[in-house]
């Protein structure tokens, strides 16, 4: 196969890292919301976790970008 | 398949989503062999702690706080209690310098989000060299608190002799992979965000006024989102640090 081609198909499978941080935010809002209905009291003291929850999950669909990006344009 | 586009100049500027990552040397300083110019990475570094110090140090100190003092409490508190809460008492020595790389993250993230400005953030060099402190650091207090015994820290407790070999590898791994994924996350978040601003910018101008409004709204989404992000991240690694410290104190024993 050609480089160029492969490069292409390669960037765009990377894609597939957005399913997976696509997950993980709903994981962790949908845990969330369900538990903060539950105990509403418990939920505001949650909320610094849920935000970091959300980083950790977001951060995942990143490194696919950067990855998309470095075959892209390093190689 | 057609070649890659030509991304660099359209209509004269550049728009190359690549393009503002670029590190120019604004003064040149001689320093042997070594690369020790005054970069435009150095000037936004230099800017974001001019405008730290002004915020911390600014103004009298009055017991009805302004505005700027305002911010500086709460920013203070802010860190306060995070390393209260994920370290407590033991690490109220540490509080300088977490509250140090907070200010510092906080404030490259924040500053990158003016437009023509330079993401310091976004250079791998940077959160590897913060990070490394944070790994080194926090392995130094290991083995001044706890001597060898620092090394028990790889072997968990309460699993079956069997096991403990692999995940004595398990743990050696995931301890030394601590720095990487920590200085992956900042970077990776901040060259993703600004790489995305600059796509969409691009397409704004690409469609023109008929239909460039449309990336326009979704550019000051990515905005907002972003300004969320540049916080977070800066939350994110200082509480991981936090977290790093907390398994140097207290070992496993919490």
């Amino acid at each position: 196969m050609d480089v160029e081609a492969a490069k292409l198909i390669g960037a765009g499978l990377v894609s597939f890292a957005l399913g997976g941080a696509g997950v993980g935010i709903g994981i962790v809002f949908g845990h969330y919301l369900s538990g903060a209905l539950r105990n509403p009291a418990a939920a505001q003291g949650q909320f610094p976790n849920l935000l970091l929850g959300f980083a950790l999950a977001d951060a995942t669909g990143r490194f696919g970008l950067v990855l998309g990006l470095i075959i892209l344009f390093v190689f | 398949m057609s070649e890659p586009v030509p991304s660099e100049h359209m209509s004269g500027f550049a728009l190359d989503p690549m393009h503002q990552f670029k590190v120019t040397s604004l003064i040149e300083i001689p320093f042997g062999a070594i690369n020790a110019d005054f970069t435009n990475a150095s000037l936004w570094m230099v800017i974001g702690v001019v405008f730290v110090l002004v915020v911390m140090l600014a103004g009298p100190r009055k017991l009805v706080p302004g505005r700027l003092q305002s911010v500086a409490e709460m920013a203070y508190e802010f860190v306060a209690n995070m390393l209260r809460d994920t370290v407590g008492d033991a690490g109220r020595p540490f509080f300088p310098f977490i509250f140090t790389l907070f200010a510092f993250i906080m404030a490259m993230n924040l500053q990158a989000m003016l437009p023509g400005s330079f993401a310091v953030t976004s250079h791998i060099v940077v959160t590897f060299a913060l990070a490394l402190v944070v790994f080194i650091g926090a392995t130094v207090v290991g083995f001044v608190k706890h001597g060898a015994r620092y090394l028990r820290l790889f072997v968990p407790s309460g699993v079956p002799v069997v096991l403990v070999p692999m995940l004595v590898v398990i743990e050696v791994i995931s301890y030394f992979t601590r720095p990487i994924s920590l200085s992956i996350r900042l970077f990776a978040n901040m060259m993703a965000g600004h790489t995305m601003l600059k796509v969409f910018g691009g397409f704004v101008v690409g469609l023109g006024l008929l239909a460039g409004w449309m990336p326009l709204a979704v550019t000051v989404a990515v905005f907002a989102l972003e300004i969320l992000v540049a916080f977070l991240q800066a939350y994110v690694f200082c509480v991981l640090a936090c977290i790093y410290l907390n398994d140097a104190i207290h070992m496993h024993d919490h």
